[in-house]
C-alpha cells in the first residue's frame, strides 16, 4: 500500500482496462461488481418482458410451455443471484472502506476472488440456456423431485449447471460476507465506535452476519441435491427413504434471512440518504442501528412461514406466524425513524430523495401485505399465488432495487467524479415509480382471485389485470433506458464533481471525488462524534475544516 | 439517547387539532370501507373455512389501509409543506430523536401484530377444528412419518392422486373414479391426498383451502363445502411443463344430486379421464422444434366418468 500525502493527491488518471482485470482496489473491485450486475439485469428484464409477453393472454402462445418455465426459473435465479446480490456487493466495496477510513477491504485478494467467481457461474448460468434439453425450469426454489427428474438423463443438464452455479454464488457471497465483517469490526478509523458508524455500515454488517449463518445450510441442500440429481442419492427421494421437505427447510433456512440480506442494506441506503436531502439528523440513530440486529435474530426463525401448506405440524404454523408477526416491530422503528427524519426536514426533491421517497411508499404497502401473508389462515389461501409475486416484487423492486438506484445517483459523483444528469434521472424515477406500481399492484388482485404463480396459462377471468401487469412490465423496461443513457453518459461527459456536492456528512465525503486507490492513506482523520450532525453545527471529525478547505482548493486549482 | 423532548415547543393549535382529528376520522371511514371492499376481491365463499379466512382478510385490510393512509398522509404533508425553499442551503433544526416518540412507535406496533396473530391464530385453530388443517403431525406420533396406513382409512374418505399432470379422484365406497370431483354440499367431506410423482398443491380458491401433497405420504385433508356450484381445482405447487394445465373441477351439489352422479357413475365403464396435458403433448410431438426437454405426461387415469374442465366456472 503507497502512503498518500495529506491531503490525498489527485487520483493518476487510471486506464478503462483496470476494469477488466484482477485488481485489488475495492473501489474498483466495488465497480466491476455494479457494472456486472447490471449486464446480468438487462439480461434478467429481458426475461422478465418475454414473461410478460406470454401472460398477456390467457393461453400458453408465446412460447412453448417448457420454455416459459427455464425462463421464470432463470429470471429470479438471475436477478437474486447475478443482479440484487453483486450490485449490493458492489455498494459495499464502494462504501464501507470509505465510509469507516480503511484504505481498502482486509483482504484485497480474497475481495478479487469473490468478484470475478460472478462472471464465472454467471456464464456457466447462462451457458445452461445451450445445453441439451434446456436450462433449469424448476423454479428458483428448485424443490425436488421436480429438480430431480431429469428428462435426458444427460449427466451434463439445466439444473445440474444451475445448482452448481448457485452453489458457487453461495462460495462467491461468504468469501465477500467474512470480507465485509472483518473489515467493518477492525478498520475502522480512529474514534469510530460502533455507536459513531454510519447506519449503511450497521446495515452491512447485519446482512453479512446473516450470509455467514444462513449459506452453509442453503449450500449443504444444494450439494445434497446435486448428488440425489447426479449421483443417484435419495436425500430427498420418497422412494430411497428420503423426504422432499427437507430440502425445503435446508432452502428457506437461507433463502428467507436472504431477503433481509437484500433489503437491510437498503435500509441503510434510506437511513444515510433521508438525513442528507432532509438537512436533518437521523431520527433515532441508535434504535435504528439495533433495529438491524434484531431484524437478524427474528430473520433466522421465520423461515417455516414459506411453507404453511407443505405438510408442518399446526404448532410450527403458530410458532412462525408470531416470529414472523415480530419483524414488523423493528421494522416499524425504521420506518417511523425515517418519517421523523423528514418531518419538519428542508427536503430537496433531487433524483436518489425522490427514489427514496419512492421505496419507501413501495416498502410500506409491501410491508403490509407481508403481514397478511405471515398469517397462516390468509397465508393458506395466497401462498404460491400471485399476491405473493406481488408483495416480493414491491420488496424487491419496489423498495430495494429503488434505494439501489438512490445510492447510484447519490455516491455516483463520489467513486466516477462526474455528476449525473438531474433531468434523466428525474425522467428514470417517474418511469420507475408508475412502471413497478401498474406491473406488481394487480398481481395482488389475481392471487385473491386464486391465479397460481409459475403458470404459463391462466383461466380468461384473471385476463384484465394480465394485461395491466403487463403493460407495466413493458414501461418499467422502458425506465431502463434513461437509466442507462444517463450512467454512460455522465460518465463520458457528465460535468467535474466537486468532493461534495451534497453537502453530506461523512467520511467518505472528505476524500476527493473520485477518491485515491488508498483512501485517506496513512491521514485517516479522528472522528468525533456521531454521523448526520445536520444543523448541529459539530465537526464529524477532528481538522475537517482544513480538511475541507485543501479539498476546495485542489478542486479549485484543478 | 440524546433527544429533544425536553425542548419548548410549539403546542398544536386548536385549528390544526381539529384538522388532524378531522384527518384521522377520514382515514378510520376509508380503512372501514376498504375492509368492507376486501370481501369483493376474492372468490364466491363455498366453504366453511372461507367465511374464517374471508373475515381475518378484511380485517388485516382496514387495519393495513389505516397504517399505509397515515404514513403515506405523512410523506404527502412533509412534501407539500416541508421542502427548501429555492436557494435556501441551510440545514433543518436538529432533531435528533425522542425517547418517548420512539417507545410509543414501538409498542403499539407490537400490541397491534400480536393483536392480529391472535386473531389469526384463533381463526386457524377454528379451522383446525373444522377439520381442514392437520396432516401428518397427528395426535398419535406414530403416524407422523408416513400419514395413514392404507389399512386404517377412514371408511368414507376421498382418495386423491396427483399426477404430473392430472387429477383423479376415487370414492372408495362406491368404488367410482372421476377426473371432476362431486362432493355434496353441506355435508364436511375427508380426502386422502397422494402423489405419484413430484409435490403437487391441492388448491381450490372458492373454499380458501391448500395443501401440498408430498410423494411418499398420504396426507388427510378435511373440508366442508357450503355452496352448489362449479369450482376450479388448481395445482398450487410447480410440479413441470403442464403445471398450469393440471386443473380439474370441482363440483359441489345437494345430497340427492350427488347420490344420483355415484350410482351412475358406478355404472360407467372404465374410460381415459381428463388429461390436457396428454393432449398438448401429442400435438407437440408434431412439431419441428418443440422447445426445451420435458417429462413426458403420465397417460390419463382410467375413470369411470371424466368430467369437463371447460364448462363456466362459479369461482
Amino acid at each position: 500500500m503507497t502512503s498518500a500525502t495529506f491531503p490525498s493527491s489527485p487520483p493518476e488518471n487510471h486506464s478503462w482496462n483496470r476494469y477488466f482485470g484482477f485488481n485489488t482496489d475495492a473501489k474498483v473491485i466495488g465497480i466491476q461488481y455494479i457494472v456486472t450486475a447490471f449486464f446480468f439485469f438487462l439480461i434478467g428484464g429481458l426475461l422478465a418482458m418475454i414473461i410478460r409477453g406470454e401472460l398477456i393472454t390467457p393461453p400458453a402462445d408465446l412460447v412453448d410451455r417448457t420454455v416459459y418455465n427455464g425462463i421464470y426459473t432463470m429470471h429470479g435465479t438471475i436477478m437474486l443471484f447475478l443482479f440484487i446480490f453483486p450490485v449490493l456487493n458492489g455498494l459495499n466495496n464502494l462504501l464501507i472502506p470509505t465510509m469507516i477510513g480503511a484504505p481498502d477491504m482486509a483482504f484485497p485478494r480474497l475481495n478479487a476472488v469473490a468478484f470475478w467467481l460472478v462472471p464465472i457461474f454467471g456464464a456457466l448460468l447462462i451457458g445452461s440456456f445451450f445445453v441439451p434439453g434446456g436450462p433449469a425450469y424448476s423454479g428458483w426454489w428448485s424443490y425436488p423431485p421436480v429438480s430431480t427428474q431429469n428428462p435426458l438423463g444427460h449427466f451434463i443438464n439445466g439444473q445440474g449447471l444451475w445448482i452448481t452455479a448457485v452453489a458457487l454464488s453461495g462460495v462467491s457471497s461468504i468469501m465477500g460476507a467474512v470480507n465485509f465483517v472483518t473489515t467493518i469490526l477492525r478498520m475502522r478509523a480512529p474514534g469510530m465506535g460502533f455507536f459513531r458508524m454510519p447506519v449503511f455500515c450497521w446495515t452491512a454488517l447485519a446482512a453479512q452476519s446473516l450470509q455467514l449463518i444462513g449459506l452453509p445450510a442453503l449450500t449443504g441442500g444444494a450439494v445434497m441435491l446435486l448428488t440425489d440429481l447426479s449421483f443417484g442419492t435419495s436425500f430427498y427421494q420418497p422412494e430411497g427413504g428420503g423426504d422432499p421437505v427437507l430440502y425445503q427447510h435446508f432452502f428457506w433456512f437461507y433463502s428467507h434471512p436472504a431477503v433481509y440480506v437484500i433489503i437491510l442494506p437498503v435500509f441503510g441506503i434510506f437511513s444515510e440518504l433521508f438525513p442528507v436531502y432532509s438537512r436533518k439528523p437521523l431520527f433515532g440513530y441508535v434504535y435504528v442501528c439495533l433495529a438491524s440486529f434484531i431484524i437478524v435474530a427474528l430473520g433466522l426463525v421465520v423461515w417455516v412461514h414459506h411453507m404453511f401448506p407443505s405438510g408442518v405440524a399446526q404448532w410450527m404454523r403458530n410458532f412462525f406466524m408470531f416470529s414472523t408477526m415480530l419483524i414488523a416491530v423493528p421494522t416499524g422503528v425504521k420506518v417511523f425513524a425515517w418519517l421523523g427524519t423528514i418531518w419538519r426536514g428542508k427536503l430537496r426533491l433531487t433524483t436518489p430523495m425522490l427514489f427514496c421517497l419512492g421505496g419507501l411508499f413501495n416498502f410500506v404497502f409491501a410491508g403490509i401485505t407481508g403481514i397478511m401473508l405471515a398469517t397462516v389462515p390468509v397465508d393458506i389461501h395466497v401462498s404460491n399465488t400471485y399476491f405473493v409475486v406481488g408483495h416480493f416484487h414491491y420488496v424487491i423492486y419496489g423498495a430495494a432495487v429503488m434505494g439501489i438506484f438512490a445510492a447510484i445517483y447519490h455516491w455516483f459523483p463520489k467513486f466516477i467524479g462526474r455528476m449525473p444528469y438531474e433531468g434523466l434521472g428525474k425522467v428514470h424515477f417517474l418511469l420507475t415509480f408508475i412502471g413497478a406500481n401498474l406491473n406488481f399492484l394487480p398481481m395482488h388482485p389475481l392471487g385473491l382471485m386464486g391465479m397460481p404463480r409459475r403458470v404459463s396459462s391462466y383461466d380468461p377471468e384473471f385476463a384484465f389485470w394480465n394485461v395491466l401487469a403487463s403493460l407495466g412490465a413493458f414501461l418499467l423496461g422502458v425506465s431502463i433506458i434513461p437509466f442507462l443513457l444517463n450512467m454512460v453518459s455522465a460518465w463520458v461527459r457528465g460535468p467535474k464533481a466537486p468532493h461534495n456536492p451534497w453537502n453530506a456528512i461523512g467520511l467518505e465525503w472528505l476524500l476527493p471525488s473520485p477518491p485515491p486507490e488508498d483512501n485517506f492513506g496513512e491521514h485517516v482523520p479522528t472522528v468525533i462524534s456521531r454521523p448526520y450532525g445536520y444543523g448541529t453545527g459539530e465537526p464529524l471529525v477532528e481538522h475537517q475544516a482544513e480538511i475541507e478547505n485543501q479539498l476546495t482548493l485542489q478542486e479549485a486549482s484543478a | 439517547m440524546s433527544n429533544s423532548s425536553d425542548r419548548s415547543r410549539p403546542p398544536i393549535s386548536s385549528v390544526g387539532l381539529a384538522g388532524l382529528l378531522a384527518w384521522i376520522g377520514v382515514l378510520v371511514v376509508l380503512s372501514w370501507w376498504m375492509a368492507q371492499q376486501s370481501y369483493s376481491w376474492l372468490p364466491v365463499q363455498a366453504s366453511t373455512a372461507a367465511p374464517l379466512v374471508d373475515g381475518l382478510f378484511s380485517f388485516e385490510t382496514g387495519i393495513g389501509t389505516f397504517v399505509f393512509g397515515a404514513v403515506v398522509s405523512v410523506m404527502a404533508w412533509v412534501l407539500l409543506k416541508h421542502r427548501a425553499e429555492k436557494y435556501d442551503e441551510s440545514d433543518a433544526e436538529p432533531i435528533e430523536g425522542n425517547t418517548r416518540l420512539e417507545v410509543i412507535w414501538t409498542v403499539i406496533p407490537l400490541l397491534l401484530v400480536m393483536a392480529i396473530a391472535v386473531y389469526a391464530m384463533r381463526v386457524n385453530t377454528k379451522l383446525g377444528v373444522l377439520g381442514p388443517m392437520e396432516h401428518i403431525h397427528l395426535a398419535n406420533p406414530v403416524e407422523d412419518q408416513g400419514g395413514y396406513a392404507a389399512d386404517r382409512l377412514p371408511a368414507e374418505q376421498v382418495e386423491v392422486i396427483a399426477r404430473q399432470w392430472s387429477w383423479e379422484f376415487r370414492y372408495p365406497s362406491s368404488n367410482v373414479s372421476t377426473t371432476e370431483l362431486h362432493l355434496p354440499v353441506d355435508q364436511p367431506v375427508s380426502f386422502r391426498l397422494v402423489s405419484d410423482d413430484v409435490i403437487h398443491g391441492f388448491f381450490i380458491p372458492a373454499f380458501r383451502l391448500k395443501q401440498d401433497v408430498i410423494p411418499g405420504r398420504a396426507i388427510n385433508f378435511n373440508l366442508t363445502p357450503t355452496r352448489e356450484g362449479r369450482y376450479r381445482l388448481r395445482d398450487s405447487q410447480f410440479s413441470g411443463t403442464w403445471f398450469a394445465a393440471n386443473q380439474a373441477d370441482v363440483v359441489v351439489e345437494s345430497a340427492d344430486d350427488y347420490q344420483a352422479w355415484l350410482k351412475n357413475a358406478a355404472r360407467q365403464p372404465l374410460q381415459p379421464g381428463i388429461s390436457d396435458a396428454v393432449t398438448e403433448y401429442g400435438e407437440r410431438k408434431q412439431l419441428k422444434n418443440p422447445g426445451w426437454a420435458t417429462v413426458p405426461p403420465a397417460p390419463p387415469p382410467q375413470v369411470n366418468v371424466p368430467g369437463s374442465n371447460t364448462l363456466p366456472h362459479d369461482a
